[in-house]
This record gives C-alpha cells, structure tokens and sequence, in this order.
C-alpha cells in the first residue's frame, strides 16, 4: 500500500518512522489510513485518527491486527 | 427567517513572503508554497492588538451593510489569539464603535470560532436584532518563527473578518447548520501558554474526515447535494486541505473560494475574510447554496447552509 502511494521500491523497516523518514506527510498519511480501511475492511474510528498510530509498519501492523480481530 | 446580510474584513499591511520566512524556520520557500499553498501571509505592526483588526473589520461590514453600530442588538467576537483573556477583544470593540450597552460577548475559539459565530447569530439574532460576529487573530504573535516551529509558523498569518447577520433582510437566508466538538482530541490543536502547539499529521487526519462528513450531512438533511452548492467557503487552513474536502465531496474545486495563497491560515478570522473577498467579486443576488465549513482547536467543526431568498 504504501508503494501505491510513493510508489515502487518502498521497504521500510518495522520500526523506521515513515514520517521520520519522509515516506509519509499529512496528506500521505490520510490516503495511506484510508487505504487501510478499504484493503482490510476494517473502519478506523475518528477516535483512532493519530498519527502516532500509524507512525512505523510495527504499529499499523498490529493496529490493523486488533481491528481485523 | 435570518439572512447574511453583509461581510468586512482588514489586512494588516504587511506582508511576509516565503522568501522572508524560509530563512527563519529552516525551510525552502517553495517547499513552503508546497505543502500549504501559501505564497505570503500578513502580519501587524507591534501596537496593534486582536480587538483593534477586529474594530477595523467590524465597521467595514457595517459600511459594506450601510448599517450603522447602533442598529446591533448583539456583537459576538471570535478568537483564540487575544492579548487577554478576560475582558476579551469583544467589549473593546464595542467601545470602539461607540457602544456602551450593547450585548458584546467572546468566543475564545480558534480556527472554528467565526463559524460558531454565525450558528450563535443566527439563533440569537430574532431575539436580540442584528448580530455582528466578528473574528479577529494576530496567529503571528503565537507562533514560533525558528526551525523547531517550522511546521507552524509556515502557516500562520493575522487579520480580521466580520459578518452581519439580520433577522429582517440579507442577501442569503440562512437555512441549517452543524456544529460539533470532540474534546478528546484536543491536545493535538491548542494555544497554550501563548504559544500554538500542533500535531500537524493528525490534525489533517481528523480535518480530512470531519469537514467532508458534517457538509455531506448538512447538505443531505436539506435534500441537496454537493454538485447544488455554488460556492463553498471553508476556514483557509491549508490549499492542500481544501483540495482533500473537494476531492471527498466530489465537487469541483472552482466551487471552493481561496485566498490562503495571499493571506495564509489566519485562523478563525480565514473564514469571514474569505466570505468578504468572495462577496465583493459576487455582489449579485445569491443563484445558488452557498456552504461554509471549519475545523480548528477543540476539536471543533461544523457547517453552515445559506441559500437564496
């Protein structure tokens, strides 16, 4: 997902910040949470809308796990 | 029936352009134009304070009303960058305009506050006349101009609105509105201590949602859609934003009036001087709904329907 959004040849460690790295700015993010939702038929509540949550593939990864649970 | 009858605005004079900036907060000028859509913003000389841009712009919506301030039975004054906190700009600026017993009250709310404004009007303006909201933000003096406080002193610019709202004529009734707060997510946005702290990232996050899903329900309520509204006008946070809300909505973007390239994000005040510079280029009756959304510190967000008479 996130190649789709900054395209081909995107691998970043678990705990690298995607924001950190450049990877992710505001309105990446906002795509990338939204492509969450739709990839993994999951609905992020507006409670869940903080960057900190998404912050490293770690994160979004275990987020998504809770939520598909 | 309450009707928009006018609008007003004031700039300070001076402007300060990315290249001026830039140096300050570590940035390149066109990474700044970049990421907000911002080429200048305006920013006031030492002795001005909110309630005096604030004084400016409220006599010229009363001018542009041909309405004088003894016609208002309330003042309400928009802000979340005033000098003090009690009494606020809004007693100020009843003095200034000569009033001595009118209603004058503070809302000490940011970005949403001008907004909030015209809710309050229009409900309080049947009972006590002629309501002028006023928003009025010297942001400049609330930010950090060095690179720790780059993501928000690209931002920030000063400068007031203000807005009459009539129970008895205007140029668009005022059909419907949205407000809505959620305080559990108000560390992300705030002024505190003088200075305004923000997290940026999240911010977009909950503004990208939030601002699309109270216009579409507004809208949906009162059996419109987003292709039947002529002009939105929204808090001038970011262009990038604006764009993100057109996208959501599905609704052209020439629809959505913007000035934040020449003035920046001036807080609560965007959304008044925004709807005046709109107003002066389309002084011919109202054709079509017109749609004013914010989102700012609170959190807190809503809409606001007016459509011809």
């Amino acid at each position: 997902m996130l190649q789709s959004i900054k395209g081909a040849g995107i691998h970043p460690a678990e705990d690298e910040s995607l924001f950190e790295s450049g990877l992710l700015d505001s309105f990446a993010l906002t795509d990338f949470v939204s492509g969450l939702e739709q990839e993994f038929g999951i609905v992020i509540p507006d409670s869940d809308l903080s960057a900190r949550k998404f912050d490293t593939i770690r994160k979004v990864a275990a987020y998504v796990s809770a939520k598909a649970s | 029936m309450v009707y928009l009858r006018a609008f007003g605005s004031h700039l300070p004079p001076r402007r300060v352009a990315n290249r001026e900036l830039a140096p300050l907060v570590g940035a390149d000028p066109a990474w700044i134009l970049e990421v907000c859509g911002i080429e200048e913003r305006r920013y006031t000389a030492g002795a001005d304070t909110v309630a005096s841009l604030g004084l400016v712009a409220a006599q010229d919506c009363l001018r542009n009303a041909g309405a004088s301030a003894a016609d208002l039975g309330m003042i309400l004054v928009a802000s979340g960058s005033s000098e003090r906190f009690c009494p606020g700009p809004a007693s100020q600026i009843a003095a200034g305009l000569g009033l001595t017993s009118t209603p004058a009250l503070d809302i000490p709310v940011a970005s949403c506050g001008s907004l909030i404004g015209l809710v309050l009007a229009a409900q309080l303006a049947p009972q006590f006349g002629r309501v002028l909201v006023v928003a009025s933000e010297i942001m400049s003096r609330r930010i950090n101009r060095a690179p720790e406080g780059k993501d928000t002193a690209i931002l920030f610019g000063d400068g007031a609105g203000a807005c009459l709202v009539d129970a008895q004529a205007g140029f668009a009734r005022i059909a419907d509105s949205i407000l809505c707060t959620d305080g559990t997510a108000s560390e992300i946005l705030k002024i505190e201590h003088e200075r305004l702290a923000m997290e940026g990232k999240s911010v977009i996050l909950q503004a990208s949602r939030k601002m699309p899903r109270a216009i579409n329900d507004l809208l949906a309520r009162n059996n419109l859609a987003p292709s039947d509204v002529g002009v939105f006008l929204l808090h001038q946070a970011n262009r990038n934003l604006i764009e993100r809300v057109a996208g959501s909505l599905k609704a052209p973007l020439d629809r959505f009036f913007m000035n934040i390239a020449r003035y920046g994000n001036t807080s609560s005040a965007s959304l008044l001087i925004a709807a005046d510079e709109w107003r002066q280029a389309h002084p011919e009756p109202l054709s079509a709904p017109m749609v004013f959304s914010a989102f700012g510190a609170g959190l807190n967000w809503g809409a606001l329907l007016a459509v011809p008479d």
